[in-house]
């Protein structure tokens, strides 16, 4: 075309990067590649596969499959480097993880058209947000790393963790997940997904040219059975991002080994419209929220939800913003819209899309080669309809509406997913009530997909467990410095049937603040330490645990009372407990055949006090995020946690577990400890006593090994934690994987329930969620 | 499964834009509709959002950037408002928007005969600008009402249009009552830019909403409103006296407003961004701006005006850049 002729069409005509250096990079590598183990890339394997240009199939390089023995070798030189990499010290990893960001810098363009390249995501994409992301996660761990032994005492580095990503943002996972790990002191076995892979390899090149330490950080390159070896190694943690499926068979694999796991998976993100949102906004935001890398995004705003009033008019200029995408090669700078990563997900996405019925609307967006799916809105859908629930993690918004906030927030909270999700609204009020009740781990108020380092990102439900990013990403690579000691079984005292009591008092389960006879009707002798019979215990089974998590489910108002109102209660049971002191004492003494009553009972009531004190402190804070922006990392409960106590200190025990999850607004189903249960079933009767709204503690008593399955695969318990000396821990990781509820158990070690490992922000930690609410403002 | 499936997103210009008329439909205006106004809520940080990365969002090369830097000065407003204007000055101002290019360079693009949009001058300056424009086809537009600040008597400024109008002036650029907005007084608003346009005869008037001084985006959509409702054919930023002056995200706020009157009305009101823009590369965003969110229509001086005076400059020599491969001086170009 000539000038002329461009003056009258104004057309945008192509405006390609250039992907010379990038491929001459890989053909100095050979174009083959090996993996990166103990500092150095190993000889292209035998078995390889091609890694393809998903815009035009063009073949870019050959990577290997890591065999099992592979897997093994670069674990064995992470563990090998683990101790010496520790040991450098915060300050000194922390010179080479700057060393890394500034070469990452360094490097910009090359990385971000080696992405676009592999992956086919827009090199706008690239080179403005993935690249400069990934930057920013290692200076900001390697300001962590500097910090780690002044800010974070007593903990310490897990060991070598075995990391598993996604294709969608390749080198951002690789810093997310690498950069913390390093920080506190971890190696690393990296396994990129198959279809991208270079610029992890590039990454590796990257680690040799900083002088990292030989074996810190391995790379190992393949498909999904190089993903399940990596999980079935010696490994310390898996960190998985990922679809919901493999994370759940990372879960049930990993059940029972000890190991630490954070997953971070799939998603259904409600975007909510209210009536007095800035549309256009709102609008533009879709694009960014759905349309950004093809909507290939766990986070991706896929679920509109617009107020009834206004839906017609925002679908219809949301259809009129639709038409101005322009989909095609990715290394275009003029593209919203590059390819699909493969043929193969972009026929899914094809398949799910025909299976809809709904109204279904793409922009003609002329022929484009290679494997590209065009942007699509779906309307005309109900909650019920399986798009709505379902992940289709493509360029494929679906749409709904909504009378209410109300409503809106019950629309967005009906799903099995709880990632991400968008409110846009221009009442403060509205925006404020409703982003802390929608049920995700990341909300933007009039925004979407905002990520930055300091600002945790991470799921509930169904989307994982886990934070990357912040002080609270911290965890997940991190222990307690000292480790436990192994826990010894506890047997119950055997002895006569006779019935000695003067006047008999049945021990009842407690469930929705009433006392209730066991579903099955059975009971079991209680004696003590002389075998003499002291009482009977009920026998709580399935049933039990079903109507007692059905009882915290409905005691919700719990969660929204104040903090200060939560503490009040503490106290108050504190108060009554305190008024029973010599009771307790005498009964606790009697059931364990111990002399330490009094101390154990003069215990709880402190440790009640420290939950009373830390309920309304335990606060969360505002991030500094670089944008003009509030990013608030808020607490909050759980929900429903279901707690196995431990079998010693059978009420300083269960204190110790209820009392942290109420304090911060969880409510709770307790299983007694299995040998000595009397204490527990005297203990609902200070609860009565004390204002503690029926439903919030519920308290079952029984057979560890027989409670522990049912509710730990509880569809409607949250979190579920065991402090048993029974064998459950493997048992309960399992079974939680149904809904993938967060676990945390003891694997076989004890804890010293009268020290101060009893009590404090592990338990706390345990019992909140960090929820990141970002709000730009601006008049 | 029900598709709707739209075809052909770029269309060229439909037919019913006249290319050589730089008068088509005007804006009749409307009834004041204050529940529309008040609906108006503009989100600054996501409006800043979108206008930050839309530059690097859309990019124009090689001989497409040729053609649109040649599109943006048939788009400008060229303009001198200053308190030393000449006659001298204006006619040399006016001969640069008659050959806004040098001749060679025109002729290796092709587009020979390319001039400004018009020429902006002060009334005083009309009858000389409109006597060294004769026969180009480029109109004269006169900035007016009490210019910059519009705080003389009201009978004065409808007389200054009436004036100006008379003395040739095709386009009238009229500054509107800040304080009105600042004060929420949107009937009064309403009024004084009825009868501003009222007073324009068939002169097209250019509201200039003074956006600097506007305080919030919301108060720049909601004015931009008004002024429609009220008539205006254009509506612009600024004065290029306060002390912000065009924006892009003042722009997108505006122009998204132009969007939604020509939702509800079918009218298409015209955008002018005045003050600061003085780069090639801003003129090309400024484009980009308008034909993602408004669309090619928009892309013609009878919809579309820069309001600059040294953006032309920069132009020129990537347009020499473009014809010779060689960066340029400003030398070498002629001065206005």
């Amino acid at each position: 075309m000539t000038v002329k002729e461009i003056f009258e069409t104004m057309d945008y005509g192509a405006a390609p990067e250039s992907s010379e250096d990038a491929l001459a990079w890989l053909v100095d590598q050979g174009s083959r590649f090996g993996h990166f183990i103990d500092g150095a890339f190993t000889a292209p394997g035998t078995e390889r596969f091609e890694s393809a240009n998903p815009a035009n199939g063009e073949v870019l390089a050959e990577i290997s499959q890591a065999s099992p023995k592979e897997v093994a070798l670069a674990v064995a030189a992470a563990r090998a480097a683990q101790p010496g990499w520790a040991g450098l010290g915060g300050p000194g990893r922390a010179r080479y993880l700057y060393a890394l960001a500034r070469l990452l810098q360094k490097h910009a363009r090359l990385f971000a058209v080696l992405e676009t390249l592999d992956n086919g995501k827009p090199i706008r994409e690239s080179r403005d947000i993935d690249i400069p992301l990934a930057q920013r996660h290692f200076y900001y761990h390697a300001g962590m790393a500097q910090l780690m032994e002044r800010e974070l005492p007593g903990r310490a580095a897990l060991g070598v963790c075995g990391q598993i990503i996604p294709w969608n943002f390749p080198l951002l996972m690789l810093a997310w997940k690498v950069a913390p790990a390093l920080a506190m002191g971890n190696t690393v076995v990296l396994k990129p997904a198959e279809w991208t892979s270079l610029t992890a390899l590039l990454f590796a090149d990257l680690c040799r040219q900083a002088g990292l330490p030989k074996g810190v950080v391995n790379i190992v390159t393949g498909d999904g059975a190089v993903g399940a070896a990596l999980v079935e190694a010696d490994v310390d943690k898996i960190a998985f991002t990922g679809s919901t499926e493999v994370g759940r068979k990372i879960r049930e694999a990993t059940a029972g080994r000890g190991i630490a796991l954070t997953l971070e998976l799939g998603g259904k993100s409600p975007y909510i419209v209210m009536e007095d949102a800035d549309i256009d906004s709102a609008i533009e935001g879709l694009v960014d929220a759905i349309w950004f890398n093809g909507g290939q995004v766990c986070c991706a705003g896929s679920r509109l939800l617009v107020q009834e009033g206004i839906a017609e008019r925002f679908h219809s200029k949301l259809r009129r913003r639709m038409d101005m995408l322009r989909m095609g090669d990715p290394l275009d700078k003029c593209i919203d819209i590059g390819a699909i990563v493969s043929p193969e997900q972009r026929d899914r996405i094809a398949r799910l899309v025909e299976s809809s019925d709904g109204t279904v609307y793409q922009p003609g967006t002329g022929p484009v080669e290679g494997c590209f799916f065009p942007p699509t809105l779906i309307t005309g859908l109900e909650p019920a309809s399986p798009l709505m629930q379902e992940e289709i993690f493509g360029p494929v918004l679906v749409a709904s509406t909504f009378r209410t906030p109300e409503e809106a927030i019950q629309i967005a909270n009906n799903t099995r997913y709880g990632l991400a999700a968008s409110v846009w609204s221009e009442n403060i009020n509205t925006a404020l009530d409703i982003a802390p009740r929608l049920v995700a781990g990341v909300v933007w108020v009039n925004g979407t997909n905002m990520f930055d380092a300091a600002a945790g990102f991470g799921g509930l439900r169904e989307s994982g467990f886990g934070r990357e990013g912040g002080w609270e990403g911290l965890m997940a690579y991190t222990r307690p410095e000292q480790a436990a000691e192994p826990a010894a079984a506890i047997a119950p005292f055997e002895g006569e049937t006779s019935e000695p009591q003067a006047v008999d008092r049945t021990a009842k389960l407690y469930i929705g603040g009433k006392q209730a006879r066991p579903d099955g009707g059975y009971a079991r002798d209680i004696h003590d330490a002389t075998g003499v019979l002291i009482g009977q215990a009920p026998i709580a089974n399935r049933k039990d645990v079903r109507n007692a998590v059905e009882a915290a489910r409905g005691a919700s108002a719990w969660s929204k009372a104040t903090a200060h109102n939560r503490a009040q209660v503490l106290y108050y049971i504190a108060e009554n407990l305190a008024a029973r002191e010599a009771e307790f004492a005498a009964r606790i003494d009697r059931l364990t055949g111990g002399s330490g009553g009094m101390a154990e009972v003069q215990a709880s009531v402190d440790r009640l006090f420290t939950y009373g004190a830390w309920a309304d402190k335990f606060d969360g804070d505002v991030r500094s995020v670089p944008m003009r922006a509030v990013a608030l990392a808020m607490r909050e409960p759980c929900g429903v946690i279901g707690a196995l106590c431990p079998d010693p200190f059978p009420l300083l025990g269960l204190i110790s577990v209820m009392a942290p999850a109420i304090a911060m607004g969880n409510r709770v189903v307790l299983v007694a400890s299995e040998p000595f249960p009397l204490a527990a079933t005297d203990f609902y009767q200070v609860l009565e006593t004390s204002d503690v709204p029926g439903g919030v503690v519920n308290i079952l008593t029984g057979s560890h090994e027989e409670l522990a399955p049912t509710l730990a695969a509880h569809l409607d318990v949250d979190a579920i934690w065991s402090f048993s000396s029974a064998p459950v821990s493997g048992v309960i990781e399992k079974a939680a994987a149904g809904n993938l509820k967060r676990s945390w158990v003891t694997h076989g070690t004890g804890r010293d329930w009268m020290g101060a490992d009893g009590d404090g922000r592990a338990f706390l930690d345990a019992a909140t969620e960090v929820k990141t609410v970002w709000v730009p403002y601006g008049a | 499964m029900e598709i709707e499936t739209q075809t052909g997103q770029t269309g060229t210009t439909p037919a019913q834009l006249p290319q050589t008329m730089p008068h088509g439909t005007r804006n009749p205006g409307m009834d004041l509709d204050m529940d529309w106004v008040m609906r108006a809520r503009v989100n600054r940080s996501a409006v800043e959002r979108r206008a930050s990365s839309l530059p690097g969002r859309r990019s124009v090369k090689k001989s497409h950037q040729a053609a649109w830097l040649a599109r943006a000065i048939s788009c400008i407003d060229l303009t001198t408002l200053a308190g030393d204007d000449t006659p001298g000055r204006v006619r040399r101002l006016c001969a640069k928007a008659r050959h806004p290019v040098r001749t060679d360079l025109l002729e290796a693009l092709g587009l020979q005969g390319l001039t400004t949009g018009a020429v902006c001058v002060y009334h005083d300056m009309i009858e000389t600008a409109v006597a060294a424009l004769d026969g180009s086809g480029i109109p004269v537009a006169a900035v007016s009402t009490g210019f910059p600040a519009g705080l003389s008597p009201m009978y004065l400024r409808v007389q200054e249009i009436e004036e100006s109008v008379k003395a040739g002036a095709a386009e009238i650029d009229i500054v509107i009552s800040r304080r009105k907005v600042l004060m929420g007084d949107w009937h009064g608003l309403y009024d004084e830019m009825r009868a501003f346009r009222a007073a324009c005869g068939d002169a097209h008037v250019k509201a200039i909403l003074a956006t600097g001084e506007l305080g919030t985006l919301t108060n720049v959509a909601r004015a931009s409103l008004v002024c429609m409702m009220a008539g205006a054919d254009f509506i612009k930023t600024s004065t290029g006296k306060e002390s912000v002056n065009a924006t892009l995200p003042v722009s997108l706020v505006m122009i998204r407003a132009i969007r939604d009157y020509e939702d509800r009305t079918g009218i298409r009101v015209g955008y002018k961004p005045a003050g600061g823009i003085s780069k090639a590369k801003d003129a090309l965003t400024y484009l980009a701006l308008i034909k993602e969110e408004l669309g090619d229509p928009w892309l013609r001086p009878e919809l579309f005006r820069f309001g600059a005076s040294s953006l032309l400059g920069d132009i020129e020599r990537q347009l020499e850049h473009h014809v010779t491969g060689a960066y340029s001086a400003s030398w070498r170009h002629a001065m206005s």
